[in-house]
């Protein structure tokens, strides 16, 4: 059996190998993503160009704008006079925010009145807005500081801050551990998909069914190349982001291994699924895009899931990227251990389990 | 090369072959309208940067009205749903379960210090870094409460107030910075990008793999009457699913419309016909279903998805990427349908888009066409 079942395997693997294109499509595409797209995902946003509107001529508030500018987030770009030049700077997106301090501004301080400063935020990228409008408090918050010390006034607190796993804060370490599964998954859940649907297409299926092999090791014969690609294309991408990014990898690499093993049967395991369903192979593509784009969107990748509605949460639970993203970005940072990925194994093999035999079951009907 | 001679009888009559095989194979149907809804329901509510409700250890071993203070202050803000710990050992085993986001800690003189000297008191905010975006905002958010409890405290204890400068912000566009109205226009973006290419790119391939495309060409129909009867056919599918997304993101979504339907509809025309060549040029080149597919997701979904500023901001990038996105024909689509939904018509923004877009469309048709034509020679 398992010499029919490795005849296969080899088989499937040089389909897959001696066509040029399809070798190139495997090799070059994630390398290329890897590299661009590691610079590309970050969230620390810098040099925004700020616009400023002063209407205070005193010292506060030039001391204020030296604050601004001396942050590498903002860079200003231009002086505005009047609210009308502001308002066509915005929507043409010459700027991204505009500074205003109104005339009575440095008086105010001065004397102890309460003073405010608006910041104007183009709101078309709200997530940049969000962002920026952070920075701005951060700068205002230590000229608060500041007048305070030297009025001699303690706000009585100092905070210390502590971020665990990656005390800079770096998008990259957060990223590309989430990248090197994303990646993973594509290539993994197309080729299975694919395989099934193109051999049914051309005809060559039934060929494979009246060789000796079982409908069992016809199906271990399928799951076998996606199983081996992403595993291999895993590794590859982890080693990229390790050696070539400085993304730090303290975790251990037997749990890593253990979880792309069952993190790529339950992609394989839905590709089947998709395949037995579809009739052609048109039809099996559209099903890998339909189920790939939101699974990566709800995953958890590039937004936190907490922050999803209740209902889109619940559909994350059936995600099995959302599990794998827990336990590779475990080992890359956090040297999780075996007890606390636990769970998200479990979820994982669950997914796994219910695919595979889904898929099974419907290739065992399709035959009969 | 031959000469481009066009009939419109035999365009039309292709016109009418493809349409006919449209409404014949489900799956052109299936990508054009049901693909859209899919995914903008499912993702339109899915991408949020907002946090809410951040689960947030507060560990308490000083347990007097002060440190009760702060413990208040973190409840009242609407950022956090804050757990109280006797000591900071309960709190790290929860952020390693991943239970809280975060922690601060008051020692057991907290109250004391606080009372006692000149010497502020230190309280540390512990915070899991792995998603390094939300642990600054989630700082951010902690120091936030701290300095709205140590404001209070100061004017309670009748200190003369210092005013602080603060800041107020304002949105414009999109004044309640409700994600869906930044999130959907992006969506609308990357869904029109991905149904130009696939219709294109698999259904080619398909003619190509089966034969078919042979097929036609026995036909006295010219190479480019060829192309153009496809390019045709796809964009009127094409156009039909950026109404139903569009439909959809105002009236389900209510994420409001400024713009001009005439601008909308001239810039997405532009933009379709980019992601339809490029969507040729792909099926052309692989001529098989596998690569095809393969070849459309990686140069549609996920560069949509990181550098046309859908999710990350494109001026932040290094230079160099900022180049590579400039070769990204959604980065413009992106920007354009955003400035459309939520600030208007403004030229300004939109000319150079509409201008990028139309050079893109001209270069991929002109490649599609040629590598179409040499191909079948």
């Amino acid at each position: 059996m398992w010499r029919r079942i490795r005849a296969l395997i080899v088989k499937e693997l040089l389909a897959l190998w001696k066509d040029r294109k399809t070798r190139y499509v495997l090799i070059a595409p994630p390398i290329i993503q890897m590299i661009l797209f590691a610079n590309a995902a970050t969230y620390e946003v810098t040099g925004v160009a700020l616009g400023v509107w002063n209407e205070d001529r005193a010292h506060l508030s030039a001391e204020l704008l030296h604050r601004f500018e001396d942050s590498a987030a903002f860079k200003r770009v231009a002086n505005f006079e009047d609210p009308a030049a502001v308002a066509a700077a915005i929507s043409a997106e010459q700027v991204k925010a505009v500074l205003h301090i109104g005339p009575t501004f440095s008086a105010d301080v001065l004397a102890g009145r309460p003073a405010t400063i608006q910041l104007l935020l183009d709101g078309r990228r709200s997530n940049t807005a969000l962002i920026v409008q952070g920075y701005a408090a951060e700068i205002v918050d230590g000229f608060n500081r500041e007048r305070l010390m030297a009025a001699g006034i303690g706000s009585g607190v100092a905070l210390e801050n502590r971020a665990w796993f990656n005390p800079n804060f770096e998008s990259k370490w957060f990223i590309l551990p989430g990248l090197t599964v994303i990646l993973t998954t594509v290539a993994s859940l197309l080729i299975t998909a694919l395989s099934v649907a193109r051999e049914r297409e051309l005809g060559t299926f039934e060929q494979l069914l009246v060789t000796p092999l079982r409908p069992m090791e016809i199906l271990i014969g399928k799951t076998a190349p996606g199983l081996i690609v992403g595993f291999v294309e895993a590794n590859v991408i982890a080693a990229i982001a390790v050696y070539g990014y400085g993304v730090p990898f303290i975790g251990q690499i037997l749990l890593f291994h253990a979880a792309i093993t069952i993190f790529v049967l339950s992609a394989i395991g839905i590709g089947l699924v998709i395949s037995s369903i579809a009739k052609t192979q048109q039809q099996s593509i559209l099903g890998v895009f339909l189920f790939l784009s939101p699974a990566i969107i709800l995953s958890g990748f590039a937004t936190p899931i907490a922050n999803m509605p209740r209902w889109s949460q619940l559909i994350t639970y059936v995600d099995p990227i959302r599990y794998m993203l827990v336990v590779a970005r475990g080992v890359f940072l956090q040297d999780i251990s075996w007890a606390l990925a636990l769970d998200q194994l479990a979820a994982m093999a669950a997914i796994a389990a219910v695919t595979l035999s889904y898929a099974t079951w419907l290739f065992r009907r399709k035959l009969q | 090369m031959s000469v481009v001679a066009i009939s419109p009888a035999r365009l039309l009559g292709l016109l009418r072959k493809e349409f006919l095989q449209i409404v014949r194979d489900p799956s052109s149907i299936l990508i054009a309208l049901v693909m859209p809804i899919v995914l903008l329901l499912l993702n339109g509510y899915g991408i949020s940067l907002d946090a809410r409700d951040v689960p947030f250890g507060v560990v308490d071993e000083n347990r007097t009205v002060e440190s009760a203070g702060l413990y208040q202050s973190f409840a009242n803000s609407p950022y956090f749903k804050p757990r109280l710990f006797q000591d900071s050992h309960a709190a790290e085993a929860a952020l390693l379960r991943r239970d809280i986001d975060g922690y601060l800690v008051l020692r057991g003189d907290f109250s004391r210090r606080l009372s006692g000297g000149n010497q502020p008191v230190q309280i540390a905010i512990v915070v899991n870094g792995v998603d390094a975006n939300n642990a600054r905002i989630v700082t951010g958010y902690a120091e936030g409460a701290v300095a709205i409890w140590a404001a209070g405290r100061l004017a309670e204890r009748g200190t003369r107030f210092h005013p602080a400068v603060s800041v107020e912000n304002r949105y414009w566009f999109n004044p309640e910075l409700r994600s869906a109205n930044f999130i959907v226009p992006g969506l609308i973006a990357l869904i029109m990008t991905m149904i130009g290419a696939l219709l294109t790119a698999l259904v080619v391939a398909r003619e190509w793999e089966r034969g078919t495309m042979e097929a036609i060409m026995v036909s006295p129909a010219t190479k480019t009457e060829i192309v153009l009867g496809k390019l045709l056919a796809y964009f009127v599918l094409g156009m039909a699913s950026l109404a139903v997304s569009v439909g959809l993101g105002i009236f389900l979504f209510q994420v409001p419309f400024r713009g001009s339907f005439g601008a909308l509809i001239l810039i997405s025309a532009v933009f379709l016909l980019v992601s339809l060549a490029m969507g040729l040029l792909i099926s052309t080149t692989a001529r098989n279903q596998f690569v095809a597919a393969q070849a459309a997701f990686l140069t549609t979904f996920m560069p949509t998805m990181i550098l046309s500023g859908l999710l990350f901001d494109i001026e932040s990038m290094p230079g160099w990427v900022q180049g590579v996105t400039r070769l990204i024909a959604a980065r413009y689509y992106v920007s354009s349908l955003q400035t459309l939904f939520l600030a208007g018509t403004v030229w300004p923004v939109l000319l150079p888009s509409l201008g990028a877009l139309a050079l893109f469309a001209a270069v991929f048709l002109g490649l599609a066409l040629r590598r179409t034509r040499r191909s079948l020679e």
